[in-house]
């Protein structure tokens, strides 16, 4: 049997693990960005169910990990690396993340993923569009996309969390699980 | 599936963002309030503020010659520009807050101000 030395050697167990939720988030972002899109801007963001995953399984830093590479990943993948697109995407994901990890301090009795999912995605919009304001288009018009952008991502988020919490629930194989 | 996936503070957090996000449509798209104020600008300057609701006419001069700005009923429009391709007087009147029209070779604009002097909100 062929024995594949593909991973390096100093890479822990845990590296690869980060390496390969970031590769399912990047394949999912692959296939979201061949789905036409009715306005620029507006998408599902289902690889924001790994980062999810990851939260919940492996905790914040692993999160950010996940997420950061995949938003790097996809920049150089789709060509949009260090693209306005790029700085906003990166934007809203550190907007996501900062929140996140407030959002995972919730009491875990009343509050589930779902909670999580649905400020991560406010706090994604809020980084991108400060951004906007603050640097593409240095014009207070640009709070007139608020509410088509705060709908979607509302929407957005909430099908990613009921998605993730059903893909926990139903398939325990999708949960990453945390080394010693 | 169990419909017990999620619990009674997703649905208190789902309905305040549900509301915030009526609200934001209803404050930012229905309900925009009524420009005041026109911003006359040349070269960039801000050369006269001036109140909506009194009519009249005002002339800015740039390099290419004069913008003929007016104001009437409330709104107020480019009425005659030099530039080439004539983009700001066809925007015609102008009537809600921070609405611009932008004479970019004659370097003159104007913009509309609303009553509270900011038109929009900041989160």
């Amino acid at each position: 049997m062929t024995h594949w030395r593909s991973d390096p050697p100093h890479a822990t167990a845990h590296d690869l693990q980060l390496a390969r939720l970031a590769a399912i988030g990047l394949a999912l972002s692959l296939l979201e960005s061949a789905i036409p899109s009715p306005l620029p801007g507006i998408k599902p963001g289902l690889a924001n169910i790994v980062t999810l995953i990851a939260l919940h399984q492996l905790g914040w830093r692993a999160a950010a990990w996940v997420s950061l590479l995949r938003i790097v990943g996809a920049g150089v993948l789709l060509g949009s690396l260090f693209t306005p697109g790029f700085w906003l995407s990166l934007a809203g994901g550190t907007g996501s993340l900062l929140m996140l990890g407030l959002a995972s301090r919730l009491p875990v009795r009343y509050f589930s993923l779902l909670s999580h999912s649905m400020l991560a995605g406010m706090a994604h919009l809020a980084g991108q569009l400060l951004l906007a304001r603050l640097w593409l288009i240095p014009h207070d018009g640009v709070w007139q996309l608020l509410p088509p952008l705060m709908l979607s991502s509302l929407l957005a988020s909430m099908a990613t969390g009921l998605l993730t919490l059903t893909l926990l629930e139903q398939h325990p194989s999708c949960q990453a699980k945390p080394l010693p | 599936m169990r419909l017990a996936l999620f619990k009674a503070g997703d649905l208190l957090i789902a309905t305040l963002l549900a509301a915030s996000c009526f609200g934001s449509f209803y404050f930012l798209w229905y309900q925009r309030g009524q420009a005041s104020h026109v911003l006359l600008y040349q070269h960039g300057q801000l050369v006269k503020r001036w109140p909506l609701r009194l009519d009249s006419q005002f002339a800015l001069h740039g390099p290419l010659g004069a913008t003929l700005v007016e104001i009437r009923q409330g709104r107020a429009r480019i009425a005659a520009d030099p530039s080439p391709r004539q983009y700001c007087v066809q925007q015609g009147w102008l009537s809600r807050p921070g609405s611009t029209a932008l004479c970019l070779p004659n370097r003159t604009a104007i913009t509309l101000e609303g009553d509270s002097g900011h038109d929009s909100l900041a989160f």
